[in-house]
Parts: structure tokens; sequence; C-alpha cells
């Protein structure tokens, strides 16, 4: 809709913004962030607005957060964003997937309003987009799993065919199958993100399997809960370190780690020196966590897991590195070859070895 | 395809234990329908009982309180629908879609502080002598209190409307308002309690997946389940035993699709998750074809009663 | 004992009085439930009903986005309202928006990256006949088989949202879009796209065809025999068959209008503010627009200021929740409130409030 016409209706409100601007910086720092889902998801949004109010408080009083949850992708982002311009923020952090174009489209038209996308790739001067490499993490994750299964069975519960699952899936394959070349992953896609009572289903579905493992990429503790009922089933913390169901079944976590990121990015605001750049950092730039691994894995493992992920943190190890097949068994990547970034950003190809299509 | 590694008797027990929430949400909406009310409100009903039957379990440490509390919490909600619908005379539909509104809205509002704390859980209950039987005893008999209220319901449903005079009274409202008033019976009242009733059965739907099935309280746990509820009942075709059959194959399909993706075989996701609502239709078709025009739907369902004198 | 009587006639300062008395009620027993939660009650309410109309800062933008919100529910209410008025219930609007949506979309990226005029109507056609096929589906088992048509429609709502993710996942994908659900988007397409027409209005040509709609409707319903013939229908069916009006026909004009308005409404939306086809799409504008056909109680230029209303709420719901930090959830009672007081208080405008004396027995 915007495109031809509140271009030129926009640059008349943006003037006039863009000459309120310099009064606004003695004034309070505004930050904004919008969620896809309630901030007490307990899951991706709940991890993006507690950043937030960490962010918040190591600024104390210099910066002011407004945030809103559960905001629809697509023209109801637009304008929530909108109006948090117009509101008088200076820096909003846009949290989904689905909110890409609605950012493009407000951040064009307020040139003086800084805005960061999570996990999208479309950038513009005022414009910056960020996204972690949990991949990192699904290796550290596939390693374990390797290691603790005594079924051979690990079981994945996917959300959608989307690179970012998929990524997460290889990479956690490829480290399971490196230390156990027995080793099987069954992958059950889910279709959402959110939906507890389906996600226990699909756990208890891998663990009537034969699953002795669980990973999952959607957001609730459900199959966590589902493990800890069934007894001898390890699971990992998604997003959040789920601690409370640590030692068991709960052993390790993949942690997202957005408050350094929010921090350092108001500072440069306040500072003056925000510049629009594409951040995709893993674990070694913090980003990334990896959640304590737990008493209920032997030592020897658990010194390995950590230095398995230490040497990916130091940047000396690419979880991705040659050689490497796709699932057709044509070749990827040669001996001692990395994967770059733009394969990764749009895999959407099963390494060799693992069973099954990814649905399209 | 390989079915090998799917053991049927796990998948029914597991299917059972999917299949209770929406089952128990259903046979409370049937009851109401049978009285000639359509409430569309089952989701938010599920949803209050859900957050009241967490908090109270949490707190008092006992599942059953919880279970208790999610039939007065859902009660209470469906008694707001009460109230626009009969007292008010509002039409029924947009009344049941402000409830669910409210419903959700009022439950992320209570459950505020209670995200990630775990409930008491909920033991099996085993049925001596029985829960070792081959087979029978693993599908049947070694299932939480709920599983059996669930079914006993069921039978408890069918029983009161087949062969108690207040289940024919409720019929009769349901098929004829004007003529059940005319004979003097009380209506408005019928269905109030009708409401009630699926309230409080959409209320133990809700906690048996906070409690249960999940367990734990997050934002939009129900995930539509409750309009899910009202398609069964369709499916049904407003019989008790129906609602039995129909909330388990819904389950089944549910179970079933994901036990073969965990068994590595190829499935149509997204063709498996329409089907239970293709095959709802199918059932529908059917039945009011073969009744020649005549629809199973209670006559007056939906309709606004007004005792003029 | 207090009891309700039926009006010989429905009250016409009742008609005018309720909708404001049920706004005042509201602010009242929000205001109660924003106070009850720490929250300036008064900035809560004015927030929420003032700002987004005259506040210095936001007006300009967030008036004409009223009609942006509002259009689409208008639309479909409009196409409800005839089918609700004649005892026909589509519940199912919402996936005959979806599928409006998605058929529209898909013939117009089948001729992807053609740049002509043509390209737009040809989609405009096709989302109208996307929604208006889909609500054939309730519309012929009905007649056919007399199967309940509130089922099918709400069951093919389910069926609509697995075939948006679908397209969104596989067939629609955006080639372009790193491997990320979602079609291209619509509204960057110029051929495709439905943009604003006057510049700072928000008026695109979905709020064209609401107001079309609602004046189509007004002439149909208050002068043209169908309308009457529908009239008729919802009152007594069986004086309506009496008086020769062809029933079934009816059934297939009424879901047909609401179906190929439900589809106009998702073309118009998916080609502008919300831009591209992606698995939640569907916002649950059928259903909001349910509720808006009743608010305006059927009546067109009710319906018309129902959608307002409603738009109003969710715009300035907004504005609070990050103006005030009042959560959604809190939001989102506060329209259940609304919405219950506004349907419960209509009561008044057929019935009247007397004291009766208990009969002696």
């Amino acid at each position: 809709m915007k495109r031809r016409t509140l271009l030129t209706a926009a640059t008349a409100s943006v003037l006039a913004l863009g000459l309120a601007a310099p009064s606004f910086a003695a004034d309070k720092v505004k930050v904004g962030f919008i969620y896809v889902g309630p901030k007490n998801d307990g899951g991706w949004s709940q991890h993006h607005h507690e950043a937030a109010e960490e962010m918040a408080a190591h600024f104390g009083d210099a910066v002011e957060i407004v945030v809103q949850e559960s905001v629809p992708e697509g023209a109801d982002s637009e304008r929530v964003l909108t109006q948090m311009a117009l509101s008088g923020a200076d820096l909003i952090f846009t949290t989904s997937f689905g909110y890409m174009d609605p950012t493009v489209n407000v951040a064009a038209k307020f040139p003086n309003v800084k805005f960061e996308h999570a996990t999208g790739y479309k950038t513009a001067p005022n414009l910056g987009v960020y996204s972690a490499r949990f991949y990192e993490g699904r290796a550290v994750q596939g390693y374990l799993a390797g290691k603790m299964t005594k079924s051979n069975k690990v079981g994945y519960i996917a959300s959608f065919p989307i690179p970012e699952v998929i990524r997460g899936i290889n990479s956690a394959y490829i480290h399971a199958k490196k230390v156990n070349p027995d080793v099987e992953f069954n992958v059950v896609w889910a279709y959402t993100w959110f939906d507890p009572a389906k996600e226990s289903d699909a756990a208890q579905a891998l663990i009537d399997q034969g699953a002795d493992v669980i990973l999952q990429h959607t957001d609730s503790t459900a199959p966590q809960a589902a493990a800890q009922k069934a007894g001898n089933v390890y699971t990992f913390g998604q997003a959040a370190d789920m601690a409370e169901y640590g030692p068991m079944p709960r052993i390790s976590s993949i942690i997202d780690v957005w408050a350094p990121y929010y921090i350092e990015r108001v500072q440069a605001v306040m500072d003056g020196t925000w510049e629009t750049d594409t951040t995709w950092d893993g674990i070694g730039a913090g980003m990334v966590g990896i959640g304590e691994i737990s008493s209920a894995v032997p030592a020897d493992i658990k010194a390995e897991a950590e230095a398995l992920r230490d040497s990916i943190a130091a940047g000396e190890y690419h979880p991705f590195t040659g050689p490497l097949n796709k699932q057709d068994g044509s070749v990827w990547l040669a001996d001692g070859e990395v994967a770059d970034d733009g394969t990764l950003a749009g895999m959407n190809f099963y390494v060799e070895g693992l069973s099954g299509d990814i649905p399209q | 395809m390989d079915f090998g590694s799917i053991n049927p008797v796990v998948l029914l027990a597991s299917l059972m234990v999917a299949s209770t929430p929406i089952l128990m949400a259903a046979l409370g909406e049937m009851v109401v329908e049978k009285s000639g009310v359509l409430n569309l409100g089952v989701e938010g009903m599920m949803i209050t009982g859900a957050v009241c039957g967490f908090i109270v379990a949490v707190e008092t440490g006992s599942p059953t309180l919880g279970f208790i509390a999610a039939a007065i919490g859902g009660m209470a909600l469906s008694m707001v629908f009460a109230l626009l619908t009969q007292v008010f005379l509002t039409t029924q539909v947009p009344a049941g879609l402000a409830l669910t509104l409210m419903g959700v809205g009022l439950a992320s509002l209570l459950g505020q502080n209670y995200q990630g704390l775990k409930p008491p859980p909920v033991s099996d209950l085993n049925i001596p002598g029985l829960d070792h039987l081959p087979v029978i005893g693993p599908i049947l008999f070694q299932h939480d209190m709920m599983v059996y209220v669930s079914l006993l319901s069921i039978a408890g449903v069918w029983a009161f409307l087949k062969y108690s005079r207040a289940g024919l009274i409720l019929r009769a409202v349901g098929e004829n308002h004007s003529a059940a008033h005319a004979l003097g019976y009380p209506v408005r009242m019928v269905r109030v309690m009708a409401i009630g009733f699926g309230g409080a059965m959409a209320g133990l739907g809700g906690a048996y997946i906070s409690l249960v099935r999940v367990p734990q309280w997050t934002d939009g746990i129900t995930a539509g389940y409750g309009w899910i509820a009202l398609a069964i009942v369709v499916f049904a075709s407003w019989k008790a035993w129906r609602i039995l059959i129909g909330a388990y194959l819904f389950g089944g399909i549910t179970v079933l699709q994901l036990n073969l993706q965990a068994a590595g075989a190829k499935v149509p996701v997204e063709l498996l998750s329409m089907s239970p609502f293709l095959a709802t239709i199918v059932v529908l078709v059917v039945i009011s074809a073969r009744r020649h025009g005549a629809s199973n739907a209670p006559a007056m369902l939906g309709r606004i009663f007004h005792a003029s004198h | 004992m207090i009891k309700f009587v039926k009006r010989p006639e429905p009250s016409k300062a009742w008609t005018i009085a309720t909708p404001i008395l049920a706004v005042i009620l509201t602010m009242i027993l929000g205001g109660i439930l924003f106070a009850l939660m720490g929250k300036d009650p008064f900035a809560a309410i004015r927030t929420i009903f003032w700002d987004p109309l005259f506040n210095d800062q936001f007006a300009a933008y967030s008036r004409p986005q009223l009609l942006v919100k509002a259009a689409p529910l208008i639309l479909i209410a409009i196409g409800l309202s005839l089918g609700f008025k004649a005892g026909i219930w589509n519940i199912g609007a919402e996936g005959q928006y979806i599928m409006g949506a998605l058929a529209g979309a898909a013939v117009g990226l089948a001729f992807y990256p053609t740049d002509a005029w043509w390209i737009f109507p040809l989609m405009v056609i096709a989302g109208g006949i996307g929604g208006f096929l889909w609500a054939m589906i309730p519309a012929i088992l009905k007649t056919r088989f007399n199967t309940n048509e509130i089922l099918v429609s709400l069951m093919l709502v389910y069926i609509a949202e697995q075939l948006l993710a679908s397209a969104a996942l596989s067939w629609l994908r955006n080639p372009e879009g790193n491997g990320f659900p979602g079609s291209r988007n619509l509204s960057q397409i110029p051929a495709m796209s439905n943009p604003e027409l006057i510049a700072g209005t928000g008026t695109h040509w979905g709020v064209v065809a609401a107001f079309a709609a609602v004046v189509a409707a007004y002439v149909l319903i208050n002068k043209h025999m169908l309308g009457f013939q529908i009239r008729l229908t919802g009152e007594s069916p069986r004086a309506a068959r009496f008086a020769g009006v062809k029933d079934k026909l009816l059934v297939l004009f009424c879901l047909g209008v609401a179906g190929a308005l439900s589809g106009l409404a998702g073309l118009f939306e998916v080609t502008g503010p919300a831009g591209q086809i992606s698995i939640d799409f569907g916002a649950g504008y059928g259903f909001t627009a349910i509720i808006v056909a009743f608010l305006g109680r059927l009546h067109p230029v009710g319906i018309l200021l129902a959608g307002l209303l409603l738009a109003l709420t969710f715009i300035g719901g907004e504005l609070a929740q990050f103006m005030l930090g009042l959560p959604s959830a809190s939001i989102q009672v506060f329209q259940g409130m609304l919405l219950m007081t506004l349907l419960g208080m209509d009561i008044f405008v057929n019935y009247r409030l007397m004291i009766v004396k208990k009969e002696a027995v």
C-alpha cells in the first residue's frame, strides 16, 4: 500500500521529526521492542523481553523502553512500528522474521530512527539486522546426543522447514554421527512454533519410537515434561535455559543471549556511533550460550563437549567443515572446506546420512 | 511405509490421553447444543479452566482441587454467556465469540505470575486386577483419574439424555422451546444449567492440558482445541458415544501422524492436519443426505427464546 | 418481578442511546479493571478512545489507519449481514478471506514479472471468485443435502488455514526469499499492489470497496425485492416460501455474496497492508467481522460505524500498550467487555423493562 504515496506523505512528517531530533538528544533514549508472542510466552518473545529489561536496568534512567507484545506480522506490525516511531522512539528492535518488510517500509519513512531487525536479511542506512548462530550450539547438542544415546535413536522436534531449522538439524546430526556412527535421527515436523500439547505429543511419539534423546526447535517446555515422565530420556533447553528441568531430563541447553547486543547497540545510539550492520554472532561473541551441562553427563563427556564449545567459540573450528556430502550423495564441502554464510543462510537440504525428506 | 515399529498398544494409550481435553469440552458443548444453545466460547472457557485449575493446583498442591477449581472457573465464565443470551436475549454467535476474546485475555492476566511453575503431578490410577491384563491393561486401565472421569461422563450424559426425565426436558427445550414452555417447563433455567455444565466440562478439559498433558501454564496453552471441540460435536451428530469416537479419531490422527513421522514414514503432514476437518464435513454430508433433508441438529439451535406471556 | 416486554416497534431513541450507554458502561468497567492493575484508568481510557483521533503526535497517522483497519471488517461484515438477516449462518468468512487472498495472489504471481495494467484487476476478480467458490461449498451442501452451513463453513476455515500454510511454505514461497516462508511482497510489485490512493488518507481500493458495499447493501435491503425476501426469510421462512421466495437460490446468493466480499477483502489486504502471503496472514478478520455485523445490528450504516469503533479500540489499544505498558491481554478483556455490553444492551431497543406484579396462583 504505502509504496508510492505514503513515501511522499512521510517525507513531510519525517522532516518535522528530523528538525526536532536534536532536542531529543539530551533526553532519555527511547528504545522500542515489538514481539510476535506474549512477553511471557516462556520462549522466544520472553527471552527478547528479558534481554530488553536487562538492557534497561543497565542504563538506568538514561533509557526508557516501550514494548508491544503479540503483534501479528503484516499490516498490524507496520502500524505499531509507525506509531512507536511517531511516539519518539530512537531505536526499535523488531524481533521476528515476519516483521522484515514492515520494518523496511517504516525505516524508509523515518530516517532518523534506527531499526534493528532480528533474523532477517534486508538492511538500510538506518536498519541493521542481527541473528545468532544457533547451529554452533546445535553442534554441542549433537555431540552430547551422540554420546548419551543408548538406543542410538535421537528424536528431533522441528517446527517449520526453513533454513534456520534445517541448519540446526544438520549441525546436530553431523556432530552426533561423528562420535556415534550408528546414530539415527528421527525428525518430526510439528508445523508450529508453540503448541504445548502438540509438542508434548510429538515428544511422546518419539519416545514411544525408542528415542532416548530429544532435541527441540519449538519453544515450550512441554517436551521436557514428557521426557521427565518417561524417565530415561535426555533433553536440551531451547531458547531459555529451562534449568528447572535439570539435571534430568535437561542435560544442557542453547540460550539466546540478546542483552549484551542490545546494550551495545543502545550505547552506540547514545554515542552517536550507530551504523547499520549485519550481525550474525555465535558462541564466541556470546550471543549463543551453552547452558550448564548437568551432572547426568559423565565428566569426561562433559569436558569434551566443553572443549568443542570452546574451539567453536575461539573460531578454531567451524561446525560445517568438509568433507561433507549432501543427502543425495553429491559433494557439498571438500575436505577442510568451510561452509560460506550465504549457503548456510539459505540452507534447504539435509546432509548425507539423514533419512526422510524435508517437507516442501 | 514402515508401520512395524509403531506399537498399537502404546499408540492407543497415548491417543486416549491426547484426546481427553477435546472429549470433555465437546461433551459439554453437546449438552449445551442439545438444549438449543450454540456457545462458540468453548476456547475461552477451556483456557480459563486451564489457568484456574493450574493456579489452585499449584497453591494447594492438590490436582483434585485444581480440577474442581477449573470446573468452577469455566462455569463462572459461561454464566456471563448465560446472562447475555438468556436474560438479555443477545444473539448467541457473537456473544460466544466475545466470550472467547474475554476468556483468553482474562486467563492471560490471571496466569501472569504462574509461568514456569510445575504443578503437582497427577498420578496414574491403575485399576487393580485389570491393569496387568495383556493389551487391554495398558490401553484401558493405567490412566490418570481424569481419563476415567471423561469416560464415565460420556456414559453419564448418554444415560441422562436417553433415560432421565430431566434429559427429556432438555431435549424438548432444544427441539421446540415454545412447546416446552407451553408445557410449563422452565426453558430459560434449563438452558442456563446446560450452559453451566458446558462451561464446567470445557474448564475440566482445559485443566487437563495444563495439569496433565503438558503440564505447565503458558499463554495460549489451549492453542485452538476449543474450536476443534465444536467440530467434534457436529462430527458426532449430537450423540454422546459418537463424541467419544470423534474425539479419539481426531486425537488418533494427530498422534498417529506424529508417530508415523517419528517412525520415519513419509507423511504428507499438511494433508493429515486437514483430514479431521475434511472427515467432519464428509460425515456431516452423509448424515444429512441420509436423512433426506432432516438435519440431526437440535431444531432450536441458536434461536432466541422469549416467553411473551 | 422485573420483566422484559416486547415493544411493538423497535425504539428509535434506544437505538441511538444503547451504543453510547454501552461505551460509557465499558469505560467505567474497563477503568475499574485498569485501576485494579495499578494503571491510571483515565489515562488508559483516553489513550484508547481519544489519542488515535486527536493526539497531536499520532492522529495524523492513526486516523487514516482507522480506515485501513476497518475496511476489511466492514467489507466482510456487509456480506455476512445479508445471510444473517435471512437466517443463513456463514461463520467461515475467515476461510473465504484466506482463499480470496490465495487465489488472487496465485493468479498475480503466475504472471510475475509481467508488468501490465490488467494484472491487478485480474487479481481482484480472482480474489472475489476464490472467496465465492469457497463459500459455495457450504452453500451447495446446504441446498443439496441440507447440511448445516455453520459447521461446514467453520471446518473450511481450518482447511483454508492449512492451505495457506502450505502456500507460504511451498507453492507460493518467494524463490528469492532466502528459504524463509512467505510469498513475494505483492505490495512492492507495481502491477500487483493496492496502493494508498490519496496520500495521507489511508484510502486504498479495499476502503473504496467497503464504502461501495455499504451503499449497495443499503439499497439492496431497503429498495430491492431481494432485500425484502431476505428479511422475510429471516423472520418467517414458512411465510417466505409461501410468498414465492426461492429459498435455495437465496442460500446460494447470500453465501456467495459473503464469500465474494470476504475474498475481495483478503485480496485487498494481501496486495496492500499485509503485502504478502504468510503463514499468519489470516489474522482473525473473518471472525471479528461477525461481531462487527451484529454490533451494527446487521444494518449497513450500523456496520460501518461498528467497524470503525472496533478499529478504534484496536489502534487505541496498541497505543495504550506501549504508552502505558498495559498488557495486550487487558486490551482483549476490555474489547470483550465492550462487545458484551453493546450486545447485551441491545435488548432495550426491542424490549422494555416492566415491573409486573406476580399473578396470584
